[in-house]
């Protein structure tokens, strides 16, 4: 076989390929064995181009159908993960968590230290206040949950209900992601992240309660807290283990080190925010509902946490590995 | 790190990335560097402020539920809008306009978590300001890898466009003296890629080849074309 014989043969082949290829883009369907053969045989046309070195040209057209035949042969089934999105929320997604348990109590730390050392801070000198949170933060927080507010009064109208769904997924999930991404600035993003909001927490709760309004603020926060809050600090886990990735990659690369440690915090950003999202469900439609009383969303709320908590500890056990 | 002597590299002399497949054949992918990268993101940054736009109007008509569904779109499109396309093609709008492509490290389409990764982290490598941390991580990384691509595994390529160009119509003719295999590629290529020089350059290329070809120039550049065609077989 001359080259000439080669390149004639060599681009049959190819356009053979091509023609399965576009078929298949079109979403036509391609006897199995056959594409699988074709792809074999330009492969075997490529590797005898490249090592004879017959023309830059040849082997660049070969090489870009080549691609395009390993991509349709290799394909994951990514557009089927939606299907397994039960699986992953419910096995998955708690694996992920126990499994990184370091960074997720390292999380866990970071929120909930800040958040103590605030509240008891101000719950002692109630004047401190002023050193945590700015005074425009502590009048609006005072007549938000202040009970003899009028809004307490009357329900809100369902258009704002929506408008604060909207801004609870927009705010909070967007927060939660950033707080992933800045983990990989040495980790520094996401522990500032927790510590803000630990102290922002800490010294709200602290304030409400010195001005009387524990009433109002604890029965509205309990319920969609169990989701929101724990999210913050599986968001901040991440965060942390990429950070930690960074700084003591161990036996790899920093890049596959990171690589690897995103990927295994997958799961945990999809129950994250499938968590999220049902914190701002809550906070927009129940946690408002005054009229339902304390006593009923004290005792949904606490319900929830039971859950949260039971989950994230024995969820996914079962299924053995 | 110490290498043996064995071990030692070339530096490498291009950014191609090799990827083996099972069939035993080397694929070659083309990372792109950081300016088509920015020139698509800006594509990419126009459509979504379209797309931003159409979203208000539609929400100033909805009314009420016009806040909260913004927000929920403007919230789908900071984060997701890369996502849904690269999951679907490969490429966003803006990627498919300078003819690039996201794919797994081994060459694999792009998946779910790895696009989702990616531009998640997107957020990182636009800190401080202008994409500063993605530029330095790709003209720190020997692929064009930005932070986002770091941590999916994903690689930023060129989607190849390129035809088989034919040789010139010459008549074959057999080399003036024996030729190495690098010196008959070397001709091959030339000949296949003269169309597309100037009269010039062709001959200018030409006058470098010395004992193997004669007369002035011009003759050169159509001899060495002959010989392309001879070497290719045509006897």
């Amino acid at each position: 076989v001359n080259e000439r014989h080669f390149r004639g043969a060599a681009q049959a082949d190819g356009k053979a390929l091509e023609r399965d290829l576009a078929l298949l883009k079109d979403g036509g369907e391609v006897d199995a064995l056959a594409f699988a053969a074709r792809y074999r045989r330009l492969c075997q046309r490529l590797s005898v181009s490249q090592k004879r070195r017959y023309g830059a040209d040849l082997v660049l057209w070969l090489n870009a159908i080549a691609q395009r035949g390993h991509v349709q042969l290799y394909r994951r089934a990514s557009r089927h993960v939606l299907h397994d999105v039960v699986a992953m929320l419910a096995v998955s997604f708690p694996r992920a968590l126990r499994k990184a348990y370091r960074s997720q109590l390292a999380a866990l730390v970071l929120f909930l230290a800040p958040a103590l050392f605030a509240f008891v801070t101000i719950r002692l000198s109630p004047s401190l206040v002023d050193h945590f949170l700015a005074p425009e933060e502590v009048a609006s927080m005072e007549a938000m949950y202040d009970p003899a507010s009028e809004h307490f009064l009357r329900e809100r109208a369902s258009g704002d209900d929506i408008s604060m769904f909207g801004f609870y997924i927009y705010n909070n999930i967007g927060i939660a992601f950033r707080t992933f991404a800045t983990g990989l600035l040495l980790g520094v993003g996401a522990a500032f992240s927790l510590a803000y909001n630990g102290i922002v927490l800490g010294s709200a709760a602290a304030h409400l309660v010195n001005v009387g309004s524990a009433g109002t603020f604890f029965p509205f926060v309990i319920g969609h807290g169990a989701l929101e809050l724990t999210a913050i600090v599986m968001s901040g886990g991440t965060g942390l283990a990429l950070g930690f990735a960074v700084l003591a990659p161990g036996g790899t690369s920093r890049a596959e080190a990171i690589g690897r440690t995103a990927r295994a915090s997958l799961p945990i950003l999809y129950g994250m925010t499938a968590m999220l999202l049902g914190a701002a469900f809550l906070e927009a439609f129940w946690s408002s509902r005054h009229s339902l009383g304390s006593a009923t969303r004290y005792a949904v709320g606490a319900v929830l946490w039971a859950l949260v908590l039971g989950f994230v500890l024995l969820g996914g056990r079962r299924r053995a590995a | 790190v110490s290498r043996g002597p064995g071990s030692e590299r070339a530096a490498p002399v291009d950014t191609a990335v090799h990827q083996e497949t099972p069939e035993g054949v080397e694929l070659t992918f083309t990372p792109a560097g950081p300016v088509p990268r920015a020139l698509a993101w800006s594509i990419d940054l126009a459509v979504r402020g379209v797309a931003y736009v159409v979203a208000a109007i539609v929400g100033q008509m909805l009314g009420g539920l016009g806040t909260g569904v913004g927000l929920i779109a403007a919230f789908l499109f900071e984060w997701f809008y890369p996502v849904v396309f690269e999951v679907r093609s490969g490429r966003t709008p803006g990627k498919r306009a300078l003819g690039l492509r996201v794919i797994e490290q081994d060459g694999a389409p792009v998946t779910l978590g790895a696009s989702l990764l990616r531009n998640l982290v997107r957020f990182v490598d636009f800190m401080p300001a202008g994409y500063l941390f993605g530029l330095i991580s790709c003209v720190a990384s020997t692929r064009f890898q930005r932070l986002g691509d770091l941590a999916a595994g994903t690689l930023v390529v060129y989607t190849e466009r390129v035809s088989v160009r034919a040789l010139p119509e010459v008549s074959p003719r057999p080399p003036l003296v024996a030729l190495t295999l690098d010196e008959q590629r070397a001709i091959v290529a030339f000949a296949e890629r003269a169309a597309g020089w100037s009269q010039e350059r062709r001959a200018e290329l030409a006058a470098h080849t010395g004992a193997c070809t004669r007369g002035s120039d011009d003759e050169r550049a159509t001899e060495l074309a002959g010989y392309a065609r001879w070497i290719a077989g045509d006897r």
